[in-house]
């Protein structure tokens, strides 16, 4: 019986051994077979950056571009539609945009690497609908106090020009505004990071 | 907490008969305990199979069943996909090891005669098993839309329209059009990812479900279940699980080692499981030098060319598969092991595989006129074997059966016949080379290595 | 007696269906030098491209793959801004037809389906030959459409026929490499569509050794399982 003994002994050893390792194998095959479900080359290329001429853009007027299959927004801003940004800010939920998203070196009033330039997606933060651009000032449909910014028009929240949310919408954060860069004055690289000098 | 997995079985257990289950196929299914190599490779198919299902449903995510874009979808998952490579490589490797699996499988079944009775059942089903996944594979071929795969389809399809009368029309309705098209490609995939994947899995478990009903047969062919003890267990049996599910494990871990390196290191494998000019796109409008099927379908494709007459080679073709479902009744000998058989069936079993094997080959190279003599001859082997079974079984002289299974098995060096002969002759030129005995001092300096150590030891 | 009587017949087939075409050199073929794989794409840019895409091939894995800095990329695409879509050709089919009379294909698996030896001596193999529209013929692939694109580092070569066929190919003119010259250079351009062809095989070959590896170890486990077992099977 003794040896009976040690050899379930090895038994259970090798068995244990078998099934770490089997395990193990197991979770390596699975790698692949995981990593096939990320997006591939070709999506990857699809989702590289673009670029956008903004030489034609008119003071006041906004573009649209995709990218990544998202509406990217590029507004020229007027000194007036400047002004406003800082007489609304007690009115903002997150003036700061400490808790939004946006490149470090657009984590300013304008939200923006240039004052006048606003890049941002447009996509509300609540429910990913595209809020529109709304310029005019007091519009009747958005009250006497609106100085122009976005609105929303599936569940009204409301962002002031430089994609900052009101309080009181349903929104929690600002706009997100996409890493990009200046190749020239006049070209943007939406999709990358601006490159520390 | 430690009787948790055990209280949850018994949960299980009130609503569905899973302990039933688990000792009925596994823990209390006794398998003759002197099974040998050759009945490995039912459970390597199981495992082939849940490799296809797998990697298949991979690569349909990013194929696209579409005669403009197909060839393009499967370069992108080559390239583009993370791993889809290895996910594609696993599923060509897997069609091929499928067939050198299957194949090896049913020679098995020729050698120790499983398909007698009680057994035919289980045969017959695997034979449908073997039918379905010709179809499966056929089908499957076509998918990459290269050259081999387009000519290759429209060959074998053309076939059908031998068949006097319906023929046409039939070749017709196959195609959905009147030559192979993006209509084909799209039914073919339908038919490759979900029908006869399906009516494998029935198939296979109606397989299992009947073979353990009349138990396994054994290399000697002699019934287990003659002598039990009394408990009503056969004394020559060893409860499935562990026995063989520790043995299957080793067997499938070293055929996995041998699928990874074609995988790795010779995915077309020379040619073989992907062809050359199936790295081309389908043109309709040129057909490549030399269309040849896939090696798995070589002989019979062999066959088919034997005959100089397009039904007549069609029939023969045909013909080739499904005589293989009658065996169990023109084998007329009542011993089942080759073991114990007569010279004359050792004799036709071997022309029978050397004349597969031969057609194979002829099959693969363009038809050279001394080639074609050839496959005619090994075509009537072929067919002989099965046609004058009934009478040269019947007048085989056998040996006598032994009571019980003969353990322990005999060992190599005291095995007698013509095989074990050169199988000794063989290993004893390789040991004779200074590159195998380099092999075997480094595994002795090895197993030393591992004595010294504590942890490895253990493993020794 | 047997045995050779097998391998005979083995080989017969094969012997007697050797063609009478050029017999095919072996290139060293390497795709995991990058060097040569870079003088390989200089080449098939320069020459190739203009009339065969790789329509497979993308701009951004070649560049990763040849390990080539955004310099050394626009010196070898000067036309692209950035590394988006694939190595295409700008030859329209319909032009190709007009041309040569057949579309040029795309090579991207090129090397899979014709065999890196075939694609390697086929460049080699172009003879001068005034029947043909661009006066030379292929030793390998008779009245192939294709001008011989390589025809100024080679040099001219011609035929020598010796009872009707071709016996061996010799140079007339020089070209501006030498033999060996030119044959590392054919040896590079080889390599390069070898390379596109299955972009993916250095990885695959990296990675099969540590999964052979680790399922050599499972192996020996489960040997020693199933022996641990099998011992009280008596």
């Amino acid at each position: 019986m003794h040896e009976t003994d040690i050899d379930l002994d090895k038994r259970r050893f090798l068995t244990q051994t078998a099934a770490v390792l089997g395990t193990a194998g197991v979770a390596f095959a699975a790698v692949p077979f995981i990593s096939y479900l990320k997006p591939n080359a070709g999506t990857l290329e699809a989702a590289s950056p673009i670029e956008v001429d903004i030489a034609k853009l008119e003071p006041g007027q906004m573009i649209r571009v995709e990218w990544r299959s998202q509406p990217i927004w590029l507004l020229k801003r007027t000194e007036q539609m400047l002004a406003t940004l800082e007489k609304l800010e007690p009115l903002l939920r997150d003036p700061h945009s400490d808790d939004s998203i946006q490149p470090e070196n657009c984590k300013n009033r304008y939200r923006s690497i240039k004052p006048e330039i606003f890049v941002a997606v447009g996509i509300c933060t609540h429910l990913g609908c595209s809020p529109s651009y709304r310029p005019e000032v007091a519009p009747p449909d958005l009250g006497k106090r609106w100085l122009g910014g976005f609105f929303c028009p599936c569940h009204g929240s409301r962002f002031d020009l430089a994609g900052r949310v009101y309080k009181k919408v349903p929104a929690p954060t600002n706009l997100v505004v996409p890493p990009y860069r200046y190749l020239t004055d006049t070209r943007l690289v939406i999709g990358e990071e601006q490159e520390e000098a | 907490m430690r009787n948790c997995p055990n209280k949850l079985i018994a949960w299980i257990d009130e609503r569905f008969p899973l302990l039933k289950v688990w000792n009925e196929h596994l823990a209390q299914y006794y398998a003759p305990k002197n099974f040998n190599v050759w009945y490995l490779f039912g459970s390597l198919a199981l495992l082939v199979l849940v490799n296809q299902i797998l990697t298949g449903i991979w690569l349909t995510m990013n194929y696209k069943p579409d005669a403009r874009l197909a060839f393009d979808s499967v370069e992108a998952i080559m390239r583009d996909v993370n791993f889809g490579w290895l996910i594609r490589y696993m599923h060509s490797t897997g069609a091929s090891m499928f067939f050198v699996v299957i194949y090896l499988h049913m020679f098995r079944g020729l050698l120790y005669g499983s398909y007698k009775k009680p057994r035919e059942l289980v045969w017959i089903l695997g034979m449908s098993l073997f039918l379905a996944l010709i179809a499966e594979a056929f089908m499957g071929y076509l998918l990459p839309w290269g050259q081999m795969s387009y000519w290759g389809a429209n060959v074998i399809i053309s076939l059908f329209s031998a068949i006097p009368g319906i023929g046409e029309g039939l070749a017709t309705w196959i195609r959905g059009d009147f030559v192979v098209s993006d209509v084909t490609l799209n039914r073919f995939f339908a038919l490759h990812v979900i029908a006869i994947p399906l009516l494998l899995v029935v198939l296979v478990f109606l397989h299992i479900v009947a073979l353990h009903k009349v138990g396994s047969n054994n290399p000697d062919g002699i019934e287990i279940k003659q002598h039990k003890d009394t408990n009503g267990i056969p004394l020559d049996g060893i409860p499935f699980h562990p026995y063989y599910t520790v043995k299957d494990l080793f067997g499938a871990c070293v055929f996995l080692t041998v699928c990874a390196w074609i995988v790795f290191y010779a995915p077309e494998m020379g040619g073989l499981f992907l062809e050359p000019p199936n790295f081309i796109p389908a043109d309709p409008l040129k057909t490549p030098e030399h269309i040849k099927p896939v090696w798995y379908f070589t002989p019979f494709f062999s066959i088919l060319r034997a005959i100089p007459n397009k039904l007549g080679g069609v029939v023969a073709m045909f013909a080739a598969i499904f005589v293989l479902f009658f065996l169990p009744w023109l084998d007329r000998c009542p011993v089942r092991s080759i073991r114990y058989r007569g010279r004359s069936y050792k004799i036709a079993l071997s022309l029978f595989a050397l004349s597969f094997v031969s057609l194979g080959y002829l099959g693969s190279i363009p038809p050279t006129p001394i080639a074609a003599r050839f496959a005619v001859v090994f075509t009537l082997i072929y067919f002989g074997f099965f046609l004058l079974m009934p009478i040269y079984t019947r007048l085989e002289t056998t040996c006598p059966l032994p009571e019980r299974v003969v353990w322990p098995p005999t060992p190599f060096l005291q095995r007698t016949g013509w095989h074990w002969d050169q199988a000794r002759t063989t290993i004893a030129y390789f040991q004779t080379k200074p590159y195998c005995q380099k092999i075997a001092t480094s595994w002795q300096q090895l197993q030393e290595a591992m004595r010294e150590n504590k942890l490895l030891r253990k493993f020794l | 007696m047997m045995r050779y009587a097998l391998i005979l017949f083995f080989l017969w087939p094969v012997l007697s269906w050797a063609e009478l075409s050029a017999p095919l050199e072996q290139p060293k073929i390497n795709p995991g030098d990058t060097a040569s794989l870079r003088r390989g794409a200089k080449l098939y840019v320069d020459r190739c491209l203009g009339c065969h895409g790789l329509k497979h091939l993308r701009y951004l894995r070649l560049k990763q793959d040849l390990s080539l800095s955004d310099e050394e990329f626009k010196t070898l695409f000067p036309w692209l801004d950035r590394p988006t879509g694939a190595l295409t050709s700008n030859l329209r089919d319909e032009d190709a037809q007009a041309w040569f009379g057949v579309p040029a294909p795309d090579l991207s698996e090129r090397a899979k389906a014709l065999g890196t030896d075939w694609l390697y001596t086929y460049l080699k193999s172009f003879y001068a030959d005034d029947s043909r529209p661009f006066g030379v013929n292929n030793w390998v692939s008779k009245d192939v459409a294709m001008p011989n694109v390589l025809w100024d580092l080679q040099g001219k070569q011609k035929a020598v026929i010796n009872k009707g066929q071709i016996e061996r190919l010799e140079i007339v003119e020089a070209g501006s490499l030498s033999p060996q010259e030119f044959d590392r250079t054919v040896t590079d351009l080889v390599n390069f569509l070898a390379y596109a062809a299955e972009p993916t095989q250095l990885e695959r070959r990296r990675l099969g050794k540590y999964v052979i590896g680790f399922l050599l170890v499972l192996t020996f486990v489960a040997y020693r399982l199933k022996k641990a077992y099998w011992k009280d099977i008596h």
